[in-house]
Order: structure tokens, then C-alpha cells, then sequence
């Protein structure tokens, strides 16, 4: 649902076009959080010592948290949510988050195709110089 | 490969009603630091034409870990939870889920294959709403490795 007014961001894109970015500082609290929030409890989201028993660099973000931030850095431009059509990522390299230092996780937001209803924004969603999601794209309504 | 291919096209039960509230919208728009009013504040999700505030888009996911446990749950899966590694999500709406929506899953696996010693699974669910109206569809691709629990 939207009316004419929220529609004033989405009009007049161009390929290319950086609509929104912003850096989310991660800290552990932020994954306890996120799996109170979520239902997600798999410790390696929390607990060191099992993350390093199955082989892991340390504790890492949930996924489902990144895609998240990822997609709300858009809104305050977007307006209306209902105006995405359908998002997807692929998750390709973790987000190590220490336990003294946190992790920043830096979104920017693209334009990357437009047709006459719909735009693709694409997201770069990067930690410590390493893109961490793969085709993270939105499709949002623009009519 | 450590799936069994068996759960391609079986039917699962639609899972029981979850009844989303505005509190838990808060929490969780919260804890994936979207801050948009439309999220927190009934008034502004009003103004934009909805009868409570909005869930941000990723809140599906927490609709559909009813249908994981179904998966997980099967005797024969071949699926033990600390094998798995999420690999791809998607999204495709009709409209955004909003607090007081009843939001019922229905899960589908679309495939499995092979890759390597571990198996990619593919699976959908169709979230309808109280009505019976399509709200949103999650598709997920798990990578599940071998291994006993």
C-alpha cells in the first residue's frame, strides 16, 4: 500500500544511482539479541567455544541478521516496505564478530536495473574489505 | 549424499497459526537496527495505509522456523542441525507481514543435489495469512553436510 507522495523517491532512477548506504557496528550483544529476537539459537552465534569447535574463525553474525540490516538501510529512502516485491542474497563469507571490537558491516545501496513498474537495487554488503553477501538484490515497486 | 532425495514433492502439514504482535515486530525490528517509523510506531504505519506497524522484510524467516522443525523433525531426513549452513534466501511478497496478521506456512522441498560429500536443499514456504491469501514466499538453500549429531 503506498500513496503518491511515498512513490517521490522511487521516480526519476538511474542505473547506478547510490540511493542509501550506511555501517552497522555489530558487537555480541547485537547477536544475543538478534537470536532472543529470531528464535535463532545455534550457539556458534554466541558461545566461542563451540565456534571453535566446529572449525570456525569465531563467533559469526546469524545470516538472517546481515540480510536484515542490509535491506533496512534502504527504507528511510524506500517509505512504504510494502513496495518490495521480493529480495534474495547468497551468503558467502561470515561476519566474525570479536568479543572486544565488535564487527562494522557497510552497506550501499544501488540502483542496478530499471524497468517501467519495478527497480533492482543492488546492495554491497562488505566487513573488513570482504563483500560477505553475493547478489543481495531488491526488487521494489516503483509505480 | 546425506539427504534423503525421498523429500522431494512429500506433504507437509501447514504449520499451526502464528499470531504476530506488535511487541515482537519491536523486538525484532530492533535487533536488525531498522529503525524506519513504520516498524515502532502504529501511526505511522497507519499513515501509509496499515492497520498496525509493519514487520521488516526479513521477519518471514521467523514464520517459517516452524517448517525448519518440520524438516529437521523427519525420522529420515538425513538433516542434523549442526551440519547445515544457510547458503541462499529470497523473498517474494504480496504484501509486508503486519502485527495481528495469523500467518500459517506451508513447506515444500523443491530439490536436492548433490555437491561433493554434502547435499543443497532447496526448500519453499508459502505463507498465507488468515483469510488464506498469499502474504509471502521464503526460499531457502541449505547446504548439509555429512556427520552424526
Amino acid at each position: 500500500m503506498s500513496d503518491a507522495s511515498t512513490g517521490a523517491a522511487t521516480a526519476g532512477l538511474t542505473v547506478g544511482d547510490v540511493v542509501a548506504e550506511r555501517t552497522v557496528h555489530l558487537t555480541r550483544e547485537s547477536l544475543v539479541r538478534y537470536a532472543g529476537a529470531s528464535g535463532d539459537f545455534n550457539p556458534i552465534h554466541y558461545r566461542d567455544d563451540v565456534a571453535a569447535a566446529v572449525g570456525l574463525p569465531g563467533v559469526l553474525a546469524h545470516g538472517m541478521l546481515t540480510m536484515g540490516l542490509a535491506v533496512g538501510t534502504i527504507e528511510p529512502w524506500l517509505g512504504d516496505s510494502g513496495r518490495i516485491l521480493d529480495y534474495g542474497v547468497r551468503f558467502t563469507k561470515p561476519v566474525v564478530v570479536d568479543p572486544d571490537t565488535g564487527a562494522d558491516v557497510t552497506v550501499v545501496a544501488k540502483v542496478g536495473a530499471v524497468d517501467e513498474e519495478s527497480a533492482r537495487i543492488d546492495l554491497t554488503v562488505s566487513h573488513d574489505g570482504t563483500t560477505v553477501l553475493v547478489k543481495a538484490q531488491v526488487r521494489v515497486r516503483t509505480v | 549424499m546425506p539427504v534423503n532425495p525421498e523429500l522431494v514433492g512429500r506433504d507437509f502439514p501447514p504449520t499451526p497459526p502464528y499470531l504476530v504482535g506488535r511487541e515482537k515486530v519491536r523486538e525484532f525490528s530492533r535487533a536488525v537496527f531498522a529503525a524506519d517509523p513504520q516498524h515502532i510506531d502504529p501511526a505511522a504505519a497507519q499513515a501509509l495505509g496499515y492497520a498496525d506497524v509493519v514487520a521488516p522484510p526479513t521477519f518471514a524467516i521467523v514464520v517459517t522456523d516452524a517448517t525448519l522443525q518440520q524438516l529437521l523433525s523427519q525420522p529420515d531426513s538425513g538433516i542434523v542441525l549442526q551440519n547445515v549452513l544457510h547458503a541462499e534466501q529470497k523473498f517474494r511478497y504480496s504484501r509486508p507481514i503486519v502485527a495481528g496478521d495469523e500467518l500459517t506456512a506451508k513447506l515444500s522441498v523443491t530439490g536436492i543435489r548433490a555437491m561433493g560429500a554434502a547435499a543443497m536443499v532447496t526448500s519453499e514456504s508459502e505463507i498465507t495469512d488468515a483469510a488464506g491469501a498469499h502474504v509471502v514466499t521464503t526460499t531457502s538453500v541449505l547446504l548439509v553436510g555429512e556427520g552424526d549429531a
